[in-house]
């Protein structure tokens, strides 16, 4: 009879460096033969590291938190976790960090015949429009989200 | 590498000045971030923007950083938070504790910025890089143009404003950044090098001499005496008379001054010929279990140190003492040299020596502030002589263990492993009562954005 045992996560934070330890997982191209000392060694391409597929630019990236559920269609959901990338200029259509009344506040950025509007991906949420003369502080632009699921 | 033959080596395409009077075939340039503690809790916290803002030391003792709001209200720097508190409370000052691990972070950023810029950078200080722009002139239209692009960038990137200055010698382009910084016309960049001299000469005539760097309060006030008041001073100063008035170091102020570069990049670190580890404690520490908790930790970092530039240390000095500063206490210093039966660079081997040097001293009755250890005797790992008999702390089983050790600090953070351990909390750390999170290097730290 076979249990199945909590595994259980180390409660300690682990560094964030912009730099982190990547965590290799070799790629292989053929299942290994059990028993034959082991041919798959030279199938072993590189290793995959969810750092360099999520971040392109390290020095300016930057993760945050996600709270709230406005951005859920854009499969942004409450507790993801943000990649925010300082380099990108910010353009019509992309899903930005904006700041607004002194709080972070995640939005797609339309900008059309030169109105500006941050809007929710969420029909429950009205949008933010902005006057000719507003400003509009954005502090980067989102290009990932990860989420974890509790198991 | 002296100074004759660096000045003997033909460079070419190097922006020379207008006139001869500053020739010089050396071109540096120093970036620096503004109030940079205090632009780092900024980026973080849009809040701060606007407010007068002041970071304070460790133990939240003093001011170490302020916004130009706190400065425009005559905030000295170093101003003991205490003797703040009226006017804090006046004009609605935020203070923030130190939190170094965000600093760190966002200084690297811009270090790895600044390298896409030369390929000669010296980090000169948390804050500060200085840049070997030889031969790098050709790519852009000026060096104020350069100036203006990594600006931009670092800005951009990081969210951090910094100030450029350029000139033919590490002093003057130190000079340069001050100039930036203090006249807005400049924008932030100011080439010292390309200026047109009867505009130099103005603006020089203009800085007290206390702004060079190297000079120090008692030089200032020497020279002062001398009757030289500005830098525009200083620099018609003769050589001879500066060396014979102040030594050589002034002498190569001066030349530096007249854009004659003395000082070469100091790209990679030089080894450390000590190791202080030592901290003030958040409260005063009475037991020897406390004071010996510290003592480990503090020889923990200091050998950590001494393997990361691959030395080994022949004797750890161990100190402790009250506050001086609390006069109606009982005071007690005392220190210790502990050599080593042999040159080691084990954290087990110094921490024991340490807790060893610590019995020596140690008395009980007495309040203690601080307690440290300084590595002494350091040399070369590679270059160390063997000995015939047993070693402590030495050879393969020592070095794999500290290795795995130092990988393993490193990875899941300091103090996973560590000798002697005992349960937190720790009475003795330091006290960071307002401290922002560390925003970029934990998980659970990591900033906050809403969607609502």
């Amino acid at each position: 009879m076979a249990n199945i045992l909590p595994f259980r996560s180390t409660p300690q934070p682990r560094p964030a460096a912009p730099s982190p330890l990547p965590c290799p997982l070799p790629l292989l191209l053929h299942r290994i033969p059990a028993g034959f000392p082991s041919p798959a060694d030279e199938y072993a391409e590189s290793a995959l590291d969810l750092n360099t597929y999520l971040v392109r630019n390290k020095t300016a990236t930057f993760f945050f938190r996600v709270i709230g559920d406005s951005m859920t269609g854009a499969n942004i959901h409450d507790g993801d976790l943000l990649v925010v990338d300082r380099s990108i200029e910010p353009r019509h259509g992309h899903i930005v960090l904006a700041v607004i009344n002194n709080e972070y506040t995640v939005k797609r950025l339309h900008r059309l015949n030169g109105v500006i509007e941050l809007r929710a991906d969420n029909p429950a949420y009205p949008s933010l429009r902005f006057q000719e003369n507003d400003e509009v502080q954005i502090w980067g632009v989102v290009t990932g989200a990860v989420s974890r699921f509790a198991v | 590498m002296g100074r004759g033959d660096r000045r003997g080596i033909a460079l070419r395409g190097i922006a020379m000045p207008a006139s001869g009077e500053t020739a010089s075939q050396q071109i540096f340039a120093l970036v620096d971030v503004n109030n940079f503690y205090v632009s780092c809790e900024r980026v973080f916290n849009p809040a701060l923007e606007a407010r007068p803002v002041v970071v304070l030391s460790n133990n939240d003792g003093c001011a170490v950083a302020r916004s130009n709001e706190v400065k425009a209200l005559g905030v000295k720097m170093g101003t003991p938070w205490f003797q703040l508190a009226a006017l804090a409370r006046q004009h609605g000052i935020v203070a923030l504790s130190s939190n170094y691990a965000l600093y760190a972070d966002m200084s690297s950023r811009v270090v790895s910025i600044l390298r896409e810029y030369s390929p000669n950078v010296e980090v000169y200080s948390i804050d500060e890089s200085f840049l070997g722009l030889n031969g790098l002139d050709s790519l852009w239209p000026s060096f104020a143009d350069m100036g203006q692009s990594m600006r931009q960038r670092v800005l951009q990137w990081t969210g951090l404003p910094v100030c450029v200055g350029v000139g033919p010698s590490k002093t003057l382009a130190k000079l340069a950044n001050h100039i930036a910084k203090k006249n807005p016309r400049f924008n932030g960049v100011c080439d010292l090098a390309a200026m047109q001299p009867p505009e130099r000469g103005s603006l020089l005539a203009g800085i007290e001499i206390g702004e060079v760097w190297g000079v120090g309060r008692r030089i200032e006030a020497h020279l002062q005496a001398a009757g030289i008041r500005t830098v525009k001073d200083l620099r018609a100063a003769p050589s001879a008379w500066l060396r014979s008035r102040f030594g050589v170091v002034m002498e190569r102020t001066g030349s530096e001054l007249r854009g004659i570069s003395c000082l070469a990049l100091e790209e990679v670190a030089p080894a450390k010929k000590q190791i202080i580890a030592s901290r003030s404690f958040g409260q005063p520490v009475h037991a020897l279990p406390d004071l010996s908790e510290a003592l480990v930790s503090h020889a923990s970092r200091a050998a950590e140190k001494l393997r990361s530039q691959d030395g080994i240390c022949s004797a750890i000095h161990v100190f402790i003492h009250t506050n001086p500063f609390r006069s109606q206490d009982p005071q007690y210093s005392n220190s210790i040299v502990i050599p080593l039966p042999n040159a080691s660079a084990d954290t087990r081997l110094l921490a024991r020596a340490a807790l060893f040097g610590l019995q020596k001293i140690y008395r009980p009755g007495y309040a203690y502030k601080k307690a440290g250890v300084m590595l002494m005797g350091i040399s070369d790992a590679q270059s160390a002589q063997g000995s015939l008999l047993l070693e402590h702390g030495k050879g393969q089983r020592s070095e794999g263990l500290m290795k795995a050790m130092d990988a393993l600090n490193r990875r899941y953070g300091r103090q996973t492993i560590s000798v002697f351990a005992s349960a937190a909390p720790k009475s003795w750390a330091m006290r960071r009562e307002n401290m922002s999170p560390c925003y970029t290097t934990r998980w659970s730290d990591v900033p906050v954005v809403h969607a609502r």
